[in-house]
């Protein structure tokens, strides 16, 4: 299978492939997109221009598209962080629950307190138990070297069972004692409630806001302080950082606790900020980790875009919800997100490599 | 005796087992060839929902009916794999973003739910499900009949496909190449084995297996189809080549342990026996992770351990 086009290693890196791969991957996701709407039957011009007007554009759609994109943003920036030292943590779905879960017992364990001061719980509290969860596969990973991606998968599925054990099979601390029929989570106080933030007629989730400074925060803590330029040594040659002495299994537990924290905390901000109680189906049919880590892929694992990629696939999820119906199948959301990943995966290595036509005779030659 | 409880978690361990092993099989030879798929999920639903699809719409007799469904399952899988190796082998790109993309692509929100949706599928049952199949009366034999041949057609062809597959791997020329690739590229390409070749192949063969799992789930189990019909079970099939330490004859003991797992606790409240369904739940999982720790270290390193190159893009020009 000799192909025609032959693939050759870039030396160095032009600027307008940062911006022109990144448009060139959506264009391209848009036009097969398309061709999926037209070969079922679907004007894909109309179906676009309808994920735009219910996705962003009007102030109401947009903080709507705020909503969605909140829980995106954290499990984003956890991917991000965690993939910049080479660590493939598929676990930010499990590392979430376990964010509700923290989040949901301190909403109600210290609902006697000042707002303020169960809001800080809540978020400590989601994003000790997301950390502590993630702190497993990192401990395994620099203890024994498992394969970080396997065993972070199979702990969402743990996640996932517990979450479910403590609403639906128990009559655990986050269980409703008056549920019948379906059992619920008790719900938070009003006072526990996150409160949006509004500028003009948009209102921001304060979860997002929250978002953003962690993904500042993360942005300096890996471009700007010695912790982040380690990192960087251990993802781009592990001999070389053993040579400099530093401690390569310490930061794989490390960050991969701050990964979880990062997911945990978008587990906090899902029940102090929309669900206000510990939904366990609801949080676990969203599928936020997964999609985290398509956010971390469009950005190219910058923490600062990963907000931005974040609203984007926020309004594409935001219309999806909007317009369901016979005219816009469930199902087609992760379709499009899927073509998206794909043609950025793909795009990706317009950046490595150029590509070159064969020339099958030089190849003769030259032996 | 056949109603022993013990002969029924056997038997439906065999019974749920058998598309979690079809699944395996499938990563099994994807893996052996260097290449991870962690989109095995979202292939089994493509095939899951295809073969539906077929079940609804093509004439004929049931059984042709039947086989025709499983084929188009498989052909299914076998497309959304093609995807995945042109992703892996041609651009080279990072296996494991490119496997999550095709899960999140064709996924229980993505493809297959969309086209459950255009082909109007889950309105209606299936008219041609595929039955339990009882070989010359041989489920009627103690203890041995029920659990194994009281089964469908796809499990009997899961056995002969699992002794095929040992012989190809460890008694074959070929099957020695494709080890070979998956071990070490640059040494199988040196000897003149085409190395985007077999990975190509084992990929969409690895597909086309998920394929027919996701039609046991749509066509068997349920059998209708409903979007996320195989909850999860593409990722324990991941999880199974590993417990089966990449051999087919291993994988297919994990996978009837995992069956057995899966069912345990329906099978058990059906005799009024109390027990967490939880922790049943969990089991299989956290004993993935207990297996991946001991092969991760030690002699089982060694002896057990996963491809050498599984994972790694191979990039010929930098030989």
């Amino acid at each position: 299978m000799q192909s025609p086009l032959r693939l050759e290693r870039r030396l160095t890196q032009p600027k307008w492939l940062n911006w022109g791969v990144p448009l060139l991957s959506l264009l391209g996701a848009l036009i097969l997109g398309g061709i999926v709407l037209f070969a079922t039957g679907k004007n894909p011009i109309s179906v676009y221009a309808r994920i735009v007007e219910r996705g962003f554009a009007s102030t109401d759609a947009f903080s709507r598209t705020l909503i969605s994109a909140t829980p995106f943003a954290f499990t984003g920036l956890a991917a991000s962080v965690a993939f910049r030292m080479g660590l493939i943590n598929i676990g930010g779905e499990g590392q979430l629950y376990l964010g509700t879960i923290g989040a949901a017992f301190a909403g109600i364990a210290f609902q006697d307190q000042p707002t303020a001061v169960i809001i800080a719980t809540m978020i400590i509290f989601g994003m000790l138990f997301g950390g502590a969860w993630a702190a497993i596969v990192g401990i395994l990973k620099a203890k024994f070297s498992t394969n970080e991606i396997i065993t972070s998968l199979m702990l969402n599925y743990v996640a996932a069972i517990f979450l479910d054990y403590l609403i639906f099979n128990s009559s655990s601390y986050w269980r409703d004692p008056k549920s019948y029929g379906f059992p619920t989570g008790k719900r938070l106080i009003k006072n526990a409630y996150w409160n949006d933030i509004s500028i003009g007629s948009i209102e921001i989730p304060f979860g997002f806001v929250v978002a953003v400074v962690a993904a500042v925060i993360v942005w300096f803590l890996y471009n700007r302080t010695r912790f982040g330029y380690e990192v960087g040594v251990i993802a781009s040659s592990p001999n070389a950082a053993r040579y400099a002495g530093i401690r390569a299994r310490w930061k794989i537990i490390t960050v991969m606790a701050l990964s979880g924290a990062l997911a945990g905390l978008g587990g906090a901000s899902d029940v102090g900020d929309f669900r206000h109680v510990l939904d366990a189906k609801g949080v676990q049919i969203s599928g936020y980790g997964y999609t985290g880590i398509v956010v971390a892929a469009l950005a190219r694992l910058n923490p600062l875009s990963a907000i931005f990629v974040a609203v984007f696939l926020g309004g594409l999820s935001n219309a999806g919800y909007a317009l369901q119906g016979p005219d816009f199948p469930s199902g087609l959301v992760g379709t499009l997100q899927g073509l998206i990943l794909f043609t950025a995966v793909a795009g990706e290595i317009l950046t490595r490599y150029r590509i070159k036509r064969q020339n099958t005779i030089a190849d003769g030659v030259i032996v | 005796m056949n109603n022993n409880i013990l002969v029924i978690i056997l038997a439906s361990g065999v019974f749920y087992g058998t598309p979690l092993f079809f699944a395996a099989l499938g990563e099994l030879f994807t893996e052996r060839s260097g290449v991870l798929n962690l989109g095995v999920e979202g292939m089994m639903l493509m095939g899951g929902v295809s073969a539906v699809w077929a079940s609804q719409h093509i004439p004929g007799t049931s059984w042709f009916v039947v086989l025709c469904s499983i084929l188009i399952g498989a052909f299914a899988g076998a497309l959304v794999a093609a995807l995945h190796a042109f992703l892996c082998v041609t651009l080279r790109t990072n296996q494991t973003v490119a496997g999550l993309s095709i899960t999140i692509f064709a996924g229980a929100l993505g493809l297959s739910s969309y086209f459950a949706n255009v082909w109007d599928v889950a309105s209606e049952t299936v008219k041609h499900p595929i039955r339990i199949l009882n070989p010359g009366g041989l489920a009627d034999t103690p203890i041995v009949g029920p659990i194994l041949f009281h089964q469908t057609i796809l499990t009997y062809l899961s056995w002969v496909l699992c002794v095929l597959s040992v012989v190809y791997l460890f008694r074959t020329r070929t099957g020695l190449k494709l080890r070979s690739v998956g071990e070490s590229p640059q040494t199988a390409d040196a000897v003149g084995i085409n190395v985007a070749k077999y990975r190509y192949i084992h990929t969409i063969l690895g597909g086309a297996l998920a394929g027919v799992g996701g039609t046991y789930y749509s066509l068997t189990i349920v059998p209708q189809w409903v979007d996320g019909v195989t909850k999860g079970a593409g990722w324990i099939a991941i999880a199974l080549v590993i417990f089966g330490f990449w051999r087919p004859d291993l994988t297919l003991l994990g996978a009837y342990l995992f069956g057995a797992l899966q069912s345990l606790g329906l099978t058990l409240k059906s005799r009024n026996i109390q027990i967490n369904g939880s922790i049943l739940d969990a089991m299989p999982f956290i004993m993935t992770v207990l297996v991946l720790v001991i092969v991760s270290g030690g002699w089982a390193h060694k002896r057990l351990r996963a491809p050498a190159a599984l994972g790694v893009p191979y990039e010929r020009e930098e030989r």
